[in-house]
C-alpha cells in the first residue's frame, strides 16, 4: 500500500483486497501522516480550550485543585505515610504522569467512534486517531509540569541527575496509554459499552496505583511484584525516583514494562485486525 | 487500450445487517446474551459470524476498468452501490472479495467538510481539512490565498466556522477539496447543495480537473451534470453493474429502469393516500391510430394517450392533463383536457363515474426516441387530484417522418413536418 502525499513522487500502485489477518504496521506510511496526526493534535488542544476563560490554564488548574483534595484528605486527615517528602509534593509526583496517563486512555477510547465522520469518508492510517489524543495529553501533561517544578521549589527539593530519566518514564506512561487505548478505542467501535466503563476503569485503576499511597504499603516479595502488573505502578515509581529521589525502581519496573510491551502489542494487533472493519461498523 | 489507471475485478462487498434481536424476558437472559456478546467479541474478525441470512451484498461481481484522463459518471438508484464502490476505491473501506489496482494517488470528495470542526476558524479548518484530505502543509500555504479567493468567505477568513452561513460552510469545503491534485478524484453529489450560481463554479472547477488529464469518478442524481461533465457512465442496480456505455445511453437506459415498458399503465385501486379519494386513475394507454395499445408508435402515423380515471364525488373545474419529458427530463410540452374553451365550459362539473380524457398527438410532430408521460388531476389554484411524473415511457419510432432521406438523428424532441418554400429571389 502506497500512498505518497506529495506530487513530486512517481505514481503510487494501490491495491485493493479484502482485508486479511495480521498485516503489520506500515510504520513508512504512518510517517507520511505525520502531518496529519500534528493537525489533529492540534485540533483537539485548541478545541477544548476554546470558549472556555481560562484556556490552557486549566491544565494548571486541575492538578493543583486534586493535590489541595487529596492533601487535606490523605495528608492532614488520614495521615498517610508519604516517604518522608511533604504530601503535597508526593501526591503532585504521582498525580501528573497518572493524569497523563489518564487523559489520554479516556480520550484515545473515545476517539475513533468520535471521528466517525473522518472514518467514514476519508482514508488514512486509523492509527493516527489515537495516537494524536495521546500526543494531545501530552501538551497538558507539559503545561502542568510547571506546577510541579514550583511545588518542588518551594519545598527546596531540587532535582538531580536522575531527572534525565525522566522522558523514558514519560515515554512509558504514554504507550501504557496507548497500548490500553488501542484496544478500548477499537472495542469501542463496535460495543459503545466501552466508552461507559472507561470512568470505571480510571476510577478503580487510580486507587490500584501508588498515588494517594507509598509504593511501600504493598508488602514486598511477591505482592509487590504482583503489584508491578500494573504499569503505572513502574511509571510511578520510576517519576518519583527520577525527580525526587526516592527508592531506586527494582523488579517492580520491569515487570510493569513487560506487560506494557505485551498489551502494546497485542493492542496494535487488535486495532489492525479491526481497522478495516471501522467504516463499516462505526 | 494499454494502461488503465484504474482496474478492478469482481468486487463484492457485504454488509452485516442489523441482527434481529429479539427483548430478553429475564435479567438472566439479559446476562447471557450479554456473556455470548462478549464471546463473540473475541472471536470475531473481519469476517464475523457465519448466519448468512444477516448479511446482504452492497456489491455484487463489479468490473471494469478506467483510463487515464478519463471523466466516468456512475449512476443508480439510492442504495444501488454508487457510495459502496466510491469507498472501495478510495480506500475506507475494503472489499469483501474480489481486488483491484489503483495507479495514483486517490482524492476523495465524498461530502465536502469532511473534519471541519465548527468551533475553529475558516483559516484553522482549511489547514485541518488539508491534512484530512491528504495536502502537505506546504502546499496548503502555497495554495492558501487561492483557496480563499473561490471561497469567497473573504474577511471572515479568522471567524469560527459555526458562525458561517450554511452557503459560506459550503463554499469553503469545496475550496479545499476543490485544490487537491490527486492524479484520481472521485466526486460523490457535491453539486446537490450550494446556490445555482455556486454550482456552476463548481462544475466548472470540475470540467477544468478534467481537461488536466486527470481521471474522474462523478457520481450523481442531476442528469445534466452527469451529461456535460463524463462521457461514459456505468449504471448500478441493487450492487450490480448493469451497464457500461457512453453516457447519453446510459443516462437514458437508468432513467428507464423500472419503468413500465408495455404502453399501459395500471394503477393499484387499492393502495391510496386518502381514504376515499375524490379522483381515482385507472390506467394511462399510449394507442396506436388503429387503438391498440402499443408501446411504440410510428411519429409519421400520429397517436394518441389516453387516461382512464374515476371519480366519486362531483368535481368543479377539473383538468386533467398530461405531460410529455424525453428521458432526461426536458420538458416537450404540457396538454389539459379542458385547455379548450368549449370542453371548458361542457365540463365544469363532473359527476361521479368512470370518464377518459384522450388526447391525439398529430402525425409528424414528435421526434424519435423514449418519451415519459407524466399524468396531473388538479382543480387550478385549489386542489391538486393526483400526480405521477414518470407514470409510463415509450418509444416513437421515426420510420416515414421529415427528412428520413438522410440517415442522421435529429436534435430536440420535436421533428414536425414544416411548410417550406423555395423560390428564387428575384435580382
Amino acid at each position: 500500500m502506497e500512498n505518497k502525499g506529495h506530487n513530486n513522487d512517481p505514481v503510487p500502485v494501490i491495491h485493493l483486497r479484502p482485508a486479511k489477518g495480521w498485516l503489520g504496521i506500515n510504520f513508512k506510511e504512518l510517517w507520511r501522516y505525520r502531518e496529519l496526526i500534528f493537525f489533529l493534535t492540534w485540533r483537539d488542544i485548541k478545541v477544548r480550550y476554546k470558549q472556555a476563560v481560562l484556556g490552557i490554564t486549566w491544565a494548571v488548574l486541575q492538578p493543583i485543585l486534586t493535590v489541595l483534595i487529596l492533601t487535606v484528605i490523605f495528608g492532614v486527615l488520614l495521615r498517610t505515610p508519604s516517604q518522608g517528602l511533604p504530601y503535597p509534593l508526593f501526591a503532585l509526583s504521582a498525580l501528573l504522569p497518572w493524569q497523563l496517563f489518564a487523559t489520554a486512555l479516556q480520550r484515545s477510547s473515545i476517539s475513533l467512534v468520535g471521528n466517525a465522520n473522518l472514518i467514514t469518508k476519508i482514508y488514512f492510517p486509523r492509527l493516527a486517531i489515537p495516537l494524536s489524543t495521546v500526543f494531545a495529553a501530552l501538551v497538558d501533561f507539559a503545561v502542568s509540569l510547571i506546577v510541579l517544578f514550583v511545588v518542588m521549589i518551594y519545598y527546596q527539593h531540587y532535582p538531580g541527575i536522575n531527572t534525565l530519566w525522566l522522558p523514558l518514564i514519560i515515554l512509558l506512561a504514554l504507550l501504557t496509554a496507548l497500548a490500553v487505548g488501542l484496544w478500548l478505542s477499537a472495542l469501542n467501535v463496535q460495543y459503545r459499552d466501552v466508552q461507559h466503563m472507561v470512568p470505571f476503569i480510571i476510577q478503580v485503576w487510580m486507587y490500584a496505583s501508588p498515588i494517594v499511597y507509598p509504593i511501600e504499603t504493598i508488602p514486598e516479595g511477591t505482592w509487590r511484584l504482583l503489584y508491578g502488573l500494573n504499569p503505572m505502578v513502574g511509571v510511578i515509581q520510576g517519576f518519583r525516583w527520577a525527580l525526587l529521589g526516592t527508592a531506586q525502581p527494582d523488579l517492580t519496573m520491569l515487570i510493569s514494562i513487560g506487560v506494557v510491551v505485551v498489551l502494546l502489542v497485542s493492542g496494535l494487533y487488535y486495532f489492525r485486525r479491526m481497522e478495516k472493519t471501522f467504516a463499516d461498523i462505526v | 487500450m494499454s494502461n488503465p489507471v484504474i482496474r478492478v475485478e469482481n468486487i463484492s462487498k457485504q454488509y452485516r445487517i442489523g441482527v434481529k434481536q429479539t427483548r430478553p424476558d429475564t435479567l438472566r437472559d439479559l446476562v447471557n446474551a450479554g456473556v455470548q456478546r462478549a464471546g463473540r467479541l473475541f472471536k470475531q474478525g473481519a469476517h464475523g459470524g457465519d448466519e448468512s441470512r444477516d448479511y446482504i451484498w452492497a456489491l455484487r461481481d463489479i468490473s471494469f476498468e478506467v483510463e487515464q484522463g478519463q471523466v466516468l459518471g456512475i449512476v443508480g438508484r439510492n442504495g444501488a452501490g454508487k457510495s459502496t464502490l466510491l469507498k472501495i476505491l478510495s480506500r475506507v473501506t475494503d472489499p469483501t472479495l474480489g481486488f483491484g489496482e489503483i495507479h495514483g494517488r486517490v482524492g476523495s470528495l465524498l461530502e465536502v467538510g469532511t473534519g471541519f470542526h465548527p468551533e475553529l476558524s475558516g483559516r484553522e479548518n482549511i489547514y485541518l481539512n488539508g491534512a484530512i484530505l491528504g495536502m502537505r502543509r506546504e502546499e496548503i500555504d502555497r495554495k492558501f490565498d487561492e483557496i480563499v479567493a473561490f471561497s469567497e468567505v473573504g474577511k471572515f477568513i479568522d471567524t469560527p466556522v459555526k458562525r458561517f452561513s450554511s452557503g459560506m460552510y459550503l463554499r469553503l469545503a469545496f475550496a479545499v477539496a476543490a485544490h487537491l491534485e490527486p492524479e484520481i478524484l472521485v466526486v460523490d453529489e457535491v453539486l446537490a447543495v450550494g446556490d445555482a450560481e455556486f454550482q456552476q463554479k463548481c462544475l466548472g472547477k470540475m470540467s477544468d480537473v478534467a481537461q488536466e488529464g486527470r481521471t474522474v469518478l462523478f457520481v450523481s442524481h442531476n442528469m445534466s451534470a452527469i451529461l456535460r461533465l463524463t462521457q461514459e457512465t456505468i449504471v448500478l442496480d441493487q450492487g450490480k453493474l448493469v451497464m457500461r456505455a457512453p453516457t447519453p445511453q446510459a443516462v437514458d437506459h437508468y432513467l428507464n429502469m423500472g419503468l413500465t415498458k408495455q404502453g399501459e399503465r395500471y394503477w393499484d385501486q387499492a393502495v391510496h393516500e386518502e381514504k376515499a379519494p375524490a379522483f381515482i386513475p385507472v390506467a394511462l394507454r399510449v394507442l396506436n391510430p388503429a387503438g391498440e395499445v402499443v408501446d411504440t408508435v410510428n411519429a409519421a402515423e400520429g397517436f394518441s394517450i389516453e387516461l382512464e380515471y374515476q371519480l366519486t364525488m362531483d368535481i368543479t373545474g377539473l383538468r386533467v392533463g398530461i405531460y410529455m419529458m424525453t428521458t432526461r427530463g426536458e420538458f416537450v410540452f404540457t396538454s389539459f383536457d379542458t385547455d379548450d374553451p368549449q370542453y371548458y365550459e361542457k365540463y365544469t362539473i363532473r359527476t361521479p363515474g368512470r370518464y377518459f380524457s384522450r388526447c391525439t398527438i398529430p402525425p409528424d410532430l414528435m421526434n424519435e426516441g423514449r418519451y415519459v408521460l407524466g399524468v396531473n388531476a388538479s382543480v387550478y389554484r385549489i386542489q391538486r387530484y393526483f400526480q405521477d411524473d414518470k407514470a409510463l415511457t415509450f418509444t416513437v419510432d421515426a420510420t416515414g417522418a421529415p427528412g428520413m432521406q438522410w440517415p442522421e438523428p435529429r436534435l430536440g424532441p420535436v421533428r414536425p413536418k414544416l411548410a417550406w418554400t423555395i423560390g428564387e429571389v428575384e435580382k
